[in-house]
C-alpha cells in the first residue's frame, strides 16, 4: 500500500526522533556503535511505524511479526525504535550498556521483552530468523519474519548456510534487510574482503532480491509490500545506507563504526538533527 | 555386589544384550514425538548415523535437514526454539558442539531456550575413523556454558529415558552418545532422574568408588566384579548427568570410601573428572585417580585397542583403584 505524504512525514519525524535517542544514549554510555545505528533509523522507523504487525503492549503476542536483529552491534537503533513505539520509557534509553540495564551492550532476548534474539557475534541471526519462520510455517501461521543484517555479517560462513537453508524450504515469510553500508571495522568491506556482487550472490542462491536506497522511506515500505508478494522465496532488501546517515560531518566515516560521540560532538549532533527535524515538511 | 536398587539387567555379566546409545536416543526421540508436538528433530546430512531416521519417517513436517551446516543447525534450532518448538539438533559431537560452540553458547545458551544438543560418535569408541572424528572435549566445551544441562547415558536404555526427559527440562540440553553396540547394563526398572547419581555397584565397606560416565561404564563393572573376587571391594557410580553434578552423592560416597577414581571416553581435562574433583575439592578432599585421555588426540584403531591404549580397560581402571587405595593409606 503506497505511504501518503502525511504518513511519510510522520516516519521521518520517528526517523529523526530516534536518530537523537541514539545520539544521547551513545553520548551517555561512552562507547558503542555509531554509523550503523544511524544508517538504520529510517528502516527501523518504517518498520516499527508501518510496516511490524506488533503490539507494544503485549511484544509475545502470538500474532505479532518477528524483527530479529543479527548485527548486535546496532542494538542502539532497535532500543531506541522500540522505545519511541512505546515497549518501554524512552528514558530508559539512557541505562544503555550500564550495569544492571535491560540495555546490554548488545541485545538480549531474556532481559528486554520485543528483543527476538540474543546477536552480537554476527552471522547467525539469519539462521535464527530461519528458524522462526520454519516454526511458524510448521504451526501454519502466517505471522511474517524479519531480519536485519548487516553487509559484514557476509563474510561469515553461518550467514551463507542460512542463505542456502532459507532458499530450500522456500521460506516466503522471511525477509531480509540489509544494511549495505560498506564499512566494517577495519576500513571498506570491499578493502577488507570484497563482498560484491551481493544482488548476484544472492539471487544465485536463490533469493528474491529488491535493491533499494535505505534512506528513501517510500521504497522501504514498497519493498516490504513487495517481499509479501512473493511465493516461493525468501526475500532480500538490499538497502544501500550511508554510514553515520543524518550527521553530514561522520556520513560515511568508517572511523564512527566503533565509537561514541563525546559531549561536546552530541551537543553539535543534536543540533544538526533538531534543525533537520524542524524542516521535515 | 550388583546393587539391589539399580535392577540391573539379569545377563549383565553373560552375554548381556547389546545396543549403540544413539540406537536409544532415535527411539527416544519418536517416543517424545508422540508425546509432545513441539518436539522437532534437525540433522546435517546425518540422518541415519544419528538414529534421526526413524523420527524423520515418522514425522516427516517435523524434521529439517540442513545439510553440511552445523553452525546452522544450531542456530535454525535456536530459532525454532524461540517460536516454541523443543527442538533436537543432532550430528556428529566433533562438529556439534565442536564446530559451533560459539552458537549453542550465543543463540541457545544465553537465550537460555530448550534446544537438546545431540552429539553423536563420543569418544575414542568412533574407533577406525581416527582422531578428528573422536570427541574427546565436549564435555569440557558444554560443562562450562550456563543453564546447560550435561547428559551422557551409559546404554541405550537409559539413553531412550534421557532423551525423553531432556524434552521435558524446558532449558538447553546436551547429550552425548557413543556409536557401536555396547552392553546394555540397566533395565526399564533401573532409576533414572537427571542430575541423580546412579549407584550400580556397591561392595561391603568399600574401599574405593569409581565414578563413571558413558558407555564405558561397563568396564567398571567388570573391574569392580574382578577386584571384589581378590577381596577388594569398590562402588560404581554411574553419573549419567554431569552437569547439574549430584554433588551430595558423589561427596557421599567419596567420603565412605576415601579414595575415587574417576572414568570417562573424554579428556581428563574438563570432563567427569575435573567436575568430580571441582565438587570433591570444595567438600572432601580425597585422593583421585583421573583415567580417559590423558591430554591426548586419538587415532585409529578398534575401541579395545583404543580402550587398552588409553588406559580404559578393565586392567587399567584395578590398577587405577589399587593407586588410589595406596595413596589413601599414605596419607
Amino acid at each position: 500500500m503506497t505511504l501518503t505524504d502525511v504518513q511519510v512525514k510522520d516516519i521521518a519525524i520517528r526517523a529523526n526522533d530516534i536518530r537523537q535517542t541514539i545520539v544521547a544514549m551513545l553520548a551517555e554510555a561512552k562507547s558503542g556503535h555509531t554509523a550503523g545505528s544511524l544508517d538504520m533509523a529510517d528502516i527501523f522507523a518504517t518498520l516499527y511505524v508501518h510496516v511490524l504487525k506488533h503490539d507494544p503492549k503485549n511484544p509475545e503476542w502470538s500474532e505479532r511479526d518477528w524483527l530479529i536483529l543479527s548485527n548486535g552491534h546496532v542494538a542502539p537503533v532497535q532500543y531506541a525504535a522500540m522505545a519511541h513505539a512505546g515497549y518501554f520509557p524512552v528514558e530508559e534509553c539512557m541505562t544503555l550498556r550500564s550495569f544492571g540495564s535491560r540495555l546490554q551492550g548488545h541485545p538480549e532476548r531474556a532481559l528486554l521483552p520485543g528483543v527476538e534474539t540474543t546477536s552480537g557475534p554476527l552471522g547467525s541471526g539469519l539462521s535464527q530468523a530461519a528458524g522462526v519462520a520454519l516454526a511458524l510455517r510448521i504451526d501454519g501461521k502466517q505471522n511474517r519474519v524479519f531480519c536485519a543484517v548487516s553487509d559484514g555479517e557476509y563474510e561469515e560462513g553461518n550467514t551463507w548456510e542460512a542463505m542456502m537453508c532459507a532458499a530450500k524450504y522456500k521460506l516466503n515469510n522471511l525477509t531480509a534487510i540489509m544494511d549495505r553500508n560498506l564499512i566494517q571495522i577495519d576500513g571498506s568491506t570491499e578493502d577488507v574482503m570484497p563482498l560484491e556482487s551481493l544482488v548476484d550472490k544472492c539471487r544465485a542462491f536463490n533469493w528474491h532480491v529488491i535493491e533499494i536506497d535505505g534512506h528513501d522511506i517510500r521504497q522501504i515500505a514498497a519493498a516490504c509490500d513487495e517481499a509479501n508478494t512473493v511465493v516461493d522465496k525468501p526475500t532480500m532488501i538490499l538497502a544501500r545506507t550511508i554510514p553515520g546517515k543524518g550527521i553530514r560531518s561522520i556520513e560515511g566515516e568508517y572511523r564512527w563504526h566503533g565509537k561514541s560521540p563525546n559531549e561536546d560532538e552530541a551537543t553539535v549532533f543534536l543540533e544538526e538533527l533538531r534543525v533537520a527535524r524542524a524542516s521535515i515538511v | 555386589m550388583i546393587h539391589p536398587d539399580a535392577h540391573i539387567a539379569p545377563n549383565l555379566f553373560d552375554k548381556p544384550d547389546k545396543a549403540a546409545t544413539r540406537a536409544g536416543f532415535g527411539s527416544g526421540v519418536v517416543e517424545a514425538g508422540k508425546a509432545d508436538q513441539r518436539v522437532v528433530v534437525l540433522t546435517a546430512d546425518l540422518t541415519e548415523s544419528t538414529c534421526a531416521d526413524a523420527f524423520a519417517k515418522t514425522f516427516p513436517e517435523r524434521f529439517v535437514q540442513v545439510g553440511v551446516a552445523e553452525q546452522n543447525l544450531a542456530t535454525v534450532a535456536a530459532g525454532m526454539a524461540h517460536a516454541g518448538k523443543i527442538p533436537f539438533a543432532t550430528s556428529y559431537a566433533a562438529f556439534n558442539p565442536g564446530r559451533n560452540w560459539e552458537q549453542i553458547r550465543t543463540t541457545i545458551g544465553i537465550n537460555n531456550v530448550p534446544v537438546v544438543i545431540c552429539g553423536m560418535h563420543a569418544g575414542l569408541m568412533t574407533g577406525p575413523d581416527g582422531a578428528t572424528h573422536q570427541a574427546l572435549e565436549d564435555i569440557a566445551l558444554m560443562r562450562a556454558i550456563p543453564h546447560m544441562t550435561v547428559i551422557s547415558p551409559c546404554d541405550a536404555i537409559e539413553a531412550h529415558k534421557a532423551t525423553l526427559a531432556a524434552a521435558k527440562l524446558g532449558s538447553p540440553v546436551y547429550l552425548r552418545f557413543g556409536r557401536d553396540n555396547m552392553p546394555t547394563m540397566t533395565t526399564s526398572e533401573t532409576p533414572f532422574s537427571v542430575g541423580k547419581a546412579n549407584v550400580l555397584w556397591c561392595g561391603e565397606q568399600s574401599q574405593a568408588v569409581i565414578f563413571s560416565t558413558g558407555a564405558i561404564t561397563y568396564h567398571a563393572l567388570l573391574a569392580a566384579r574382578e577386584l571384589e573376587n581378590e577381596g577388594i571391594a569398590v562402588t560404581v557410580a554411574n553419573i549419567h548427568t554431569i552437569k547439574p553434578l549430584d554433588e551430595a552423592t558423589v561427596s557421599r560416597l567419596a567420603e565412605e570410601a576415601g579414595a575415587v577414581v574417576t572414568l570417562e571416553d573424554h579428556q581428563v581435562i574438563g570432563g567427569l573428572g575435573g567436575a568430580i574433583a571441582e565438587c570433591l575439592a570444595r567438600t572432601t578432599p580425597t585422593p583421585m585417580e583421573f583415567l580417559g585421555a590423558q591430554n591426548r588426540f586419538g587415532q585409529s584403531g578398534t575401541p579395545t585397542e583404543l580402550y587398552e591404549e588409553y588406559g580404559l580397560d578393565v586392567e587399567h581402571i584395578k590398577a587405577a583403584v589399587k593407586r588410589a587405595i595406596a595413596r589413601k593409606s599414605n596419607r
